[in-house]
């Protein structure tokens, strides 16, 4: 068996709050950056493998309502999409379902009680249902699970809990640590690479990322299946819409200010797949994505 | 010719529909999620899509009686499409959390990635990704099948546990590999057409499949659908 058997996958992580794509730095100071339809149809266009919304902001007002997104998102990506933020019961994941997502991403609602994975699983099939899981480095070493985008403590141990919600059947792992989201300065490729050791299923890495080289480092060390990418990718899309400055709300100085963000560069998917490709790691093909409708 | 065929999509109320829906919208289709043998039986072309455990899925089909339409409609030589889940309940048996009887249309088994690899926490099940699909020996061209037009290396999107072993290899039309094992993504036999991968969320490539069927069901008769080299 080789390292890496898998094609990985690029996933564009799109947080969202309210009808604005949003991003901050491990969760905090969310600034708006554009309409997350329109990032979504570039990154179909550009050869994204999947995409994955959040809603960030869902737990804290017990809400989700990402589902018009998601409706107006489906029609034009034929590429798997992935929901999360907020689904607590069965209901909720089959709505978002029948919104036109192909896969729910679930924390706050799993943590709290872990019978509700296994119900789903058995609802929607375990392909269907995503452990997402936020880690913080405790002093001592080892990580905490949290909820809520970083904001409650858990208790549980990370590892721990990655191989419950396996063993309650879920079909693949998002693991994003805390510490590093947003920041820019890698995956925590330690982290990444003891939960993917430690359970069967899928592991999608993210947080952290802002070149070529760390995604390199986290699918070979890490030895993850997909990785979760979000500052990196969405501030190269954001002089495509500076003009477009219709916000309903949200903090939207950062895009009328037309400054850069110092950290991020901003690379687009073909320069990540082919980079990853010079390094002998495989994934789909950018070019071969092609171009929607095409 | 009928300008706007209409496609029943089986509902057996588990995973998401839609998007097979919203592929056959965009190639000019109209998708009718149904569990109803009536509308099955009026449809130019059924699609039997899938995610879920193949056990629950066969009592569904049961239990609504659409089982019994899906073997009329294909028996009478009919377009008949099966995806992921639907390619495996096409097969006579299922070892998914002990033994299934399936539809039975086409001779063969489905077996478990788990129990054929090494039980390493590395080789992940299910398969979730991109994998190519390729031409089997004595399947030199896709001609006459819905993957004409495509390259063979194509990428398409996969997401299973198990894998379908058709009796007759002949039928196998298009095959994969995942860490190792070499297994059917792809097979027709006459009027069915059925592929383990996604073509609703294999973008660009996947719709190409949808639009296959499109024009097949608009310009010719229903019984000529699938068999294409053959009309």
């Amino acid at each position: 068996v080789n390292d890496s058997p898998a094609n990985i996958r690029i996933i564009p992580r799109l947080d969202i709050k309210g009808p604005n794509l949003v991003k901050g730095v491990r969760f905090e100071g969310l600034r708006v950056l554009g309409k997350p339809e329109d990032f979504a149809c570039h990154y179909y266009d550009a050869g994204a493998d999947e995409l994955l919304y959040v809603d960030v902001v869902a737990s804290l007002y017990g809400r989700n309502n990402l589902s018009h997104i998601v409706e107006r998102t489906a029609r034009q990506i034929f590429i798997p999409l992935t929901v999360g933020g907020g689904l607590r019961t069965i209901d909720d994941i089959r709505a978002v379902l029948r919104a036109g997502a192909d896969k729910v991403a679930l924390n706050t609602a799993a943590v709290k009680r872990p019978e509700f994975v296994k119900e789903a699983v058995r609802c929607f099939g375990a392909s269907t249902i995503v452990i997402a899981i936020e880690a913080m480095k405790r002093p001592d070493g080892s990580y905490e699970a949290y909820t809520d985008n970083g904001r409650e403590r858990t208790s549980l141990d990370v590892f721990e809990w990655a191989v419950r919600a396996a063993e309650l059947g879920a079909g693949e792992i998002l693991v994003t640590s805390i510490d590093r989201e947003g920041t820019g300065l890698g995956f925590d490729v330690g982290l990444t690479r003891r939960i993917s050791e430690a359970v069967p299923i899928p592991v999608v890495a993210g947080g952290g990322a802002s070149t070529p080289q760390h995604v390199a480092e986290v699918v070979r060390s890490g030895r993850c299946q997909g990785v979760a990418l979000a500052s990196m990718l969405h501030y190269g899309m954001i002089e495509k819409y500076r003009g477009d400055r219709d916000f309903e709300e949200g903090v939207t100085a950062f895009l009328q200010s037309g400054r850069d963000h110092s950290v991020f560069a901003g690379v687009s998917l073909a320069e990540i797949k082919t980079a990853l490709t010079d390094q002998g790691i495989a994934t789909r093909p950018w070019a071969e994505a092609g171009v929607r409708n095409g | 010719m009928v300008e706007r065929p209409q496609v029943a999509i089986i509902d057996y109320h588990m995973g998401n529909l839609f998007s097979v829906q919203r592929a056959c919208e965009w190639a000019g289709l109209e998708g009718i999620i149904t569990s109803d043998p009536r509308q099955v039986e009026r449809a130019d072309a059924v699609i039997l899509p899938g995610v879920g455990a193949f056990g629950a899925a066969m009592e569904a089909l049961n239990r609504t009686g659409v089982s019994q339409a899906i073997r009329d409609y294909v028996a009478a030589g009919r377009p008949f499409v099966g995806i992921c889940l639907g390619i495996q309940l096409l097969m006579s048996e299922s070892c998914e959390f002990g033994a299934h009887r399936g539809l039975g249309i086409i001779p063969g088994r489905v077996l478990s990635f788990r129990s054929s690899l090494d039980a390493d926490n590395l080789v992940k099940i299910p398969q979730m990704q991109w994998n190519r699909i390729q031409a089997p020996r004595g399947h030199p061209t896709w001609e006459g099948t819905l993957l004409n037009g495509l390259p063979g290396g194509t990428f398409m999107y996969f997401v299973h546990s198990y894998y379908v072993v058709p009796d007759d290899s002949s039928m196998m039309i298009a095959k994969t590999s995942y860490a190792g094992r070499e297994f059917c993504s792809a097979l027709q036999l006459k009027n069915v057409f059925a592929c383990q991968f996604h073509p609703e969320r294999s973008g660009p490539a996947g719709l190409h499949i949808y639009q296959s069927l499109a024009d097949r069901l608009r310009s010719r008769t229903p019984a000529q659908i699938t068999q294409g080299a053959a009309q």
